[in-house]
């Protein structure tokens, strides 16, 4: 039942535990009880909203940052990490696998925002060797969401 | 000049769906319920193969019975999901839709005046195909209380010395009836002594819920020699306009549907054929994904005639509803009319798919339930206005 839950509310954030329970085949206190739990367990880590900001009168500058750094004795790179993903204007770190190790995604309002944040804060961290910053130019698709995608229905209305 | 038509043509009935595509495609704001294919894209990978088979100009014929590679992926895919064991070289054609396989074993087995029997409500296309076959088709009036299942009483009670074919269409449209294990158990006697040829309709057997997997009457003891399989990637994979089915049997009975299919069509879309091969091998969780989409939608649906009061059965297969209408007092046709007249909701009258359908209206959850969400209201609403008219 958890996954189910959690397969719905991954697309559909907004769904109450009453819509839930008719989809699902279950009863709304059930779901309710499900969901508390999940949330205080932190399965459920919270609720976003997922916006194309393209079409507002926001601007937002969001890079993507390769960052090579020394793992530290006994720490690896959780010491690391932690120092810069305290920034809140770190959307994501993670661990990466290959030619750097760790991707820092950013995100600013403006070019220079996110350019000063590079050089004086996240370059002059002892333990970073190298940055390589890149700038995202736009957005097609976005947590599983096609941008530009349109939704019209073009089958025939009536058939067998 | 003289009168071109024939006959055996002038003798169909015009289908009952064609008066309502008719008025809704002149209306404006029409919330459809009447479709019977999916709302989903084919799975992307299907289509990029699609799209990779065009640029490597793969545009030539294949062999009739189709691509050996997709025989063989049909083979391997009857075997995974329904247990079914057919040779992809002797007993496996590939056709152009479920639909084709249909009409060539009509036009394969019977000879004229031999009766097939025809479980009503269901699909518009077997009666036809088998009157111009030559055959006589002879229904079956399902019944709502047996949940429109095929009992062996009803069964036995449409044989005649005649018969050779039973159509099997399950699960079913319109009526999203299934056919259990126990269900076949039941009639497959009495196919077994009458010596029919059984013609299984499956198209919808990837879309069950009843939690257990499809069964197929071709995996019953002695039933697979007397089984034509029909199958398709529409639903299943939805694919509905890349016009790829397939059939499989006995091999002296297919060889001699690809005798015909061989004059009649050469084979079926090369593009296609290609597409199907990753459709089966690489979309097992596509299909997962939008069989539980279509349970959701299905139980959102129940729950709402629950709601409104309107009699349904609870169907465990394909994408439809086939809620009950009798209490109005009017015929599927009238009020499939009025609701959209007065609510611009298009529904299919049960009758469209056999007498036995009248009382009936066909509703399809091939929507997104925030396109039920508004059919619903106005389809509540519209129930609500009728009672409201026959209380004064």
């Amino acid at each position: 039942m958890r996954d189910e839950i959690l397969t719905f509310l991954e697309k559909n954030s907004k769904a109450d535990p009453a819509e839930l329970a008719v989809l699902l085949g279950s009863s709304e206190e059930v779901i309710a009880k499900e969901i508390r739990e999940m949330e205080e367990e932190q399965v459920i880590c919270g609720y976003h909203t997922l916006i194309d900001w393209d079409k507002t009168g926001v601007d937002k500058t969001t890079a993507l940052i390769e960052v090579r750094v020394t793992p530290q004795r006994g720490q690896g790179f959780e010491n690391i990490a932690e120092r810069i993903y305290n920034y809140p204007e770190v959307q994501s770190v993670y661990l990466i696998s290959g030619g750097y190790d760790l991707l820092v995604i950013l995100e600013g309002k403006t070019l220079k925002e996110v350019a000063s944040f590079v050089t004086d804060k996240l370059s002059t961290l002892d333990t970073v060797i190298s940055t390589a910053t890149h700038f995202i130019l736009k957005k097609y698709k976005d947590d599983g969401f096609i941008m530009s995608k349109k939704d019209k229905d073009e089958r025939m209305p009536v058939t067998p | 000049m003289r009168d071109w038509i024939g006959e055996r043509s002038r003798a169909l009935k015009p289908s009952g769906i064609r008066k309502f595509f008719d008025i809704v495609t002149e209306m404006d704001d029409v919330v459809s319920l009447g479709v019977g294919e999916p709302d989903f894209d084919t799975p992307w990978a299907v289509r990029d193969e699609g799209i990779y088979s065009l640029e490597k100009g793969r545009t030539f014929y294949t062999s009739n019975a189709g691509l050996v590679p997709l025989r063989e992926e049909i083979c391997r895919y009857l075997e995974r999901r329904f247990k079914l064991s057919y040779d992809p070289r002797k007993e496996t054609l590939v056709t152009v839709g479920g639909s084709e396989a249909i009409d060539l074993v009509f036009r394969a087995v019977l000879d004229p005046g031999d009766e097939v029997i025809i479980p009503e409500p269901s699909y518009v296309s077997y009666a036809p195909c088998a009157s111009l076959a030559g055959g006589v088709p002879v229904t079956i009036d399902l019944k709502a209380e047996n949940e429109f299942r095929l009992t062996a009483q009803e069964l036995e009670a449409a044989v005649t010395d005649r018969t050779k074919i039973l159509v099997l269409p399950f699960p079913n449209n319109p009526t999203g009836a299934v056919m259990e294990r126990e269900d076949l158990e039941a009639i497959a006697p009495i196919i077994l002594e009458k010596d029919l040829l059984v013609v299984s309709d499956e198209i919808y057997a990837e879309l069950t819920y009843t939690g257990k997997d499809h069964v197929s009457i071709a995996g019953l003891p002695g039933m697979r020699e007397r089984t034509v399989l029909i199958n398709g990637f529409s639903k299943s994979h939805a694919m509905t306009g890349w016009r790829l089915g397939y059939c499989c049997g006995p091999a002296a009975l297919i060889k001699e549907m690809t005798k015909i299919h061989q004059y009649a069509i050469m084979c079926a879309p090369t593009n296609s054929q290609y597409a199907g091969i990753a459709a089966l091998r690489d979309c097992d969780g596509e299909v997962e994904k939008m069989r539980t989409a279509y349970n959701q939608r299905r139980r959102f649906l129940l729950h709402a005639f629950a709601e409104m009061g309107l009699p349904c059965f609870e169907p465990f297969g394909a994408f439809y509803v086939f809620p009950c209408i009798k209490e109005f007092g009017m015929t599927s046709d009238e009020f499939a009319t009025r609701l959209l007249m007065e609510e611009r909701v298009a529904v299919v009258p049960g009758t469209a798919f056999g007498s036995s359908g009248e009382g009936f209206i066909r509703i399809s959850y091939a929507y997104s339930i925030d396109d039920l969400k508004v059919a619903l209201e106005r389809l509540g609403r519209f129930v609500r206005s009728i009672r409201a008219e026959a209380g004064k």
